[in-house]
């Protein structure tokens, strides 16, 4: 008998079967949903984490105080952290600025963060207040949507200007535009706006939409109070190129061992390039995908298993069909086919099913993140597609082999006999 | 003398747990091509395990079989599986009709496992009307009377051309008067066809009809009833 005969045959007799292989196929259509939907939201967040990593800036380093053991952060600490630790300073920054000391750092741009109450009419919200130098702009990749950045005279005059966020304007002024020259109060202290920024979207930092700059002898001097004035948090560097970003690790690390007389390997700062970050996330990401797709898969495994159960019952249903059939001159191979053939139709249909179903599962997704502001698409890829299809339809015709070779060693005599 | 069944000195043998049973204890006998023969015998004689012999559904412990030339004796599974496609059909007691297809699917199944396609269709349909179901073809079981499928069941029995027609108690569930008609329609087909015919049964008014009875009696023939010739 042909494939397309025990093709039609499958269908024939599924189709006789609405109801069981409605049900038989739905443990196949939950599990390669699943797998679908979690790849799907696992590729997402990859993208969308890496996107925003990028989007920090390229060719981007932090140095932090503490030792890399610690987890990074201002003041961070790990082994040997706490007041041992010396603390990055201006001068460092500015030692690391010179180009014939560290030929690949291209920008340097220090900053002392801190958290800080602004109000406006009676509005108000705590974000991270920033003291940063003009530098910043540009290895952050700060675009300014109105107004200016903070330049070298508001630095030296130390005086009381702020670039905001867009959704800290947002959160005071209810919009983002036309706000510039308003006076703020920062923990009652006032502030005149200069500029608002261009919304990023989220970063690995929290999000930068969410914060306000202030000149860095400002915030010295009056809002972050440091032991030692000159005294940094966190020092960014921009290196000249992405290729030169791991060279200008090693130049920085080596000024800073100098300048802080450690010897190699008990540094008291950590250097964190973008691609550290990447490469953390990307870990992080990949087990996460693996771990929901693995679950997901499981739930596959359980259908294949439902579909072998059916299957069983379905040959000691027709063991007298069976015993007709080799009467009338079917080969094993002609049973095990059809067999085969019904089981694996059975789990393709309901892969093609559950892949439908994941796809607008994580549609759904992605625009609950959409609608919540999150800035987050699962992505359907075609090997997720493929994989789970060509998986369950495997699934099917392995978890068929039991009850087929079952059906297809049936003695016709002993078949046609059973009641 | 063409002989389409020989059988020589037929044994057949089942382990039931810890005892042996002997079903056939060495039968011998052979079946002209065009005869209609029955099988008798009480239960318990090896009627059944004759038909599923003579049917290729089973094969002999020892002895000879050759059906049509071919010695089945020793065959494996799938060549006793072509013999039967091509040299057996079956008309059984309950049909054994597959519900879900229509009186054309079930009549065209033997010449699909045949791996005929080219003008499967319309031998069916030829099938059907010599058996009488012209109009009925494209009915499932379930919407025939008895005797209507039973019909659909001679008919899948002769579709593939078969050199002999087994026939186990086939007017068994049906009523007396379908039943002579079945008898009369497998005659019938003997008369035209010339198709060997061979009918396992305990009704003496069927046996009556065959040109030839063959008794068993505990696995052997009965000698106390030596065929009997009809002209």
């Amino acid at each position: 008998m042909s494939f397309s005969q025990a093709l039609l045959e499958a269908i024939e007799s599924l189709n006789g079967n609405k109801m069981r292989s409605g049900l038989t196929v739905l443990g196949i259509v939950i599990g390669v949903a699943a797998v679908i939907a979690m790849l799907a939201v696992g590729n997402g967040a990859q993208a969308s984490i890496t996107g925003s990593i990028s989007s920090i800036g390229t060719n981007l380093l932090f140095v932090f105080k503490g030792s890399p053991d610690g987890p990074p952060g201002p003041g961070g600490g790990g082994r040997g952290s706490g007041n041992n630790d010396r603390p990055l300073t201006l001068s460092d920054a500015e030692a690391i600025a010179d180009p014939l000391a560290a030929p690949s750092v291209e920008i340097v741009a220090p900053a002392i963060q801190g958290n800080g109450t602004i109000t406006f009419a009676g509005e108000n919200t705590t974000t991270t207040i920033s003291g940063v130098t003009p530098n910043y702009a540009p290895v952050r990749n700060l675009e300014i949507a109105e107004g200016e950045f903070i330049n070298e005279e508001h630095i030296l005059g130390r005086m009381s200007v702020v670039v905001l966020g867009p959704e800290t304007a947002n959160a005071i002024f209810g919009h983002a535009d036309g706000i510039v020259g308003e006076t703020i109060r920062i923990e009652g202290q006032p502030f005149r706006v200069i500029g608002v920024l261009v919304a990023k979207g989220g970063g690995a930092f929290g999000s930068e939409d969410n914060s306000a700059y202030i000149p860095f002898t400002t915030a010295q001097a009056r809002l972050i109070k440091r032991t030692s004035l000159d005294e940094i948090d966190v020092l960014f560097v921009q290196a000249t190129t992405a290729e030169s970003v791991p060279q200008a690790a090693d130049e920085i690390s080596n000024i800073l061992r100098q300048r802080h007389r450690t010897p190699i390997g008990d540094d008291d700062f950590t250097v964190f390039t973008q691609q550290d970050f990447l490469q953390t996330f990307e870990t992080i990401t990949g087990v996460l995908t693996i771990f929901l797709g693995g679950i997901a898969g499981i739930s596959l495994l359980v259908g294949g298993i439902g579909i072998m159960n059916i299957m069983l019952v379905s040959v000691t249903e027709r063991t007298r069909e069976i015993g007709l059939r080799k009467a009338l001159g079917a080969r094993k191979k002609d049973i095990l086919l059809q067999f085969l053939t019904e089981s694996s139709l059975l789990s393709l249909i309901g892969g093609v099913i559950g892949v439908i179903f994941g796809w607008l599962i994580a549609f759904a997704v992605g625009q609950v993140a959409t609608a919540t502001g999150n800035n987050f698409v699962p992505i359907v890829g075609t090997d997720a597609i493929l994989l789970s299809t060509s998986f369950s339809a495997i699934i099917g015709l392995f978890f068929g082999i039991y009850p087929a070779s079952r059906a297809a060693n049936l003695e016709p005599v002993e078949a046609l006999r059973y009641e | 003398m063409d002989l389409v069944i020989e059988a020589r000195d037929l044994r057949k043998t089942y382990q039931m747990g810890e005892i042996i049973v002997e079903a056939l204890r060495g039968v011998s006998f052979t079946i002209e091509r065009g005869e209609v023969v029955s099988i008798m015998g009480p239960s318990g004689s090896g009627k059944s395990t004759m038909m599923n012999t003579l049917g290729c559904l089973d094969r002999p412990t020892s002895g000879d079989y050759i059906l049509d030339g071919e010695s089945v004796a020793e065959m494996n599974d799938d060549q006793l599986a072509s013999v039967r496609n091509r040299k057996v059909g079956f008309v059984f007691q309950s049909f054994n009709l597959l519900s879900r297809l229509t009186a054309l699917g079930n009549v065209e199944l033997p010449l699909r496992y045949a791996g005929i396609t080219e003008g499967r269709r319309e031998r069916a349909q030829a099938a059907l009307e010599a058996v009488g179901l012209k109009d009925r073809m494209l009915h499932r079981p379930y919407e025939l009377s008895g005797g209507q499928q039973q019909r659909v069941a001679v008919a899948r029995s002769l579709v593939n051309n078969p050199a002999i027609i087994m026939a186990d108690e086939p007017t068994g569930n049906l009523d007396s008067k379908v039943g002579k008609e079945i008898m009369s329609l497998l005659l019938n087909l003997n008369k035209d066809r010339g198709t060997t015919l061979i009918i396992v049964t305990h009704d003496p008014t069927i046996a009556e009809q065959t040109q030839r009875v063959i008794r068993l009696r505990d696995g052997e023939l009965d000698p106390a009833s030596e065929i009997k010739r009809k002209g």
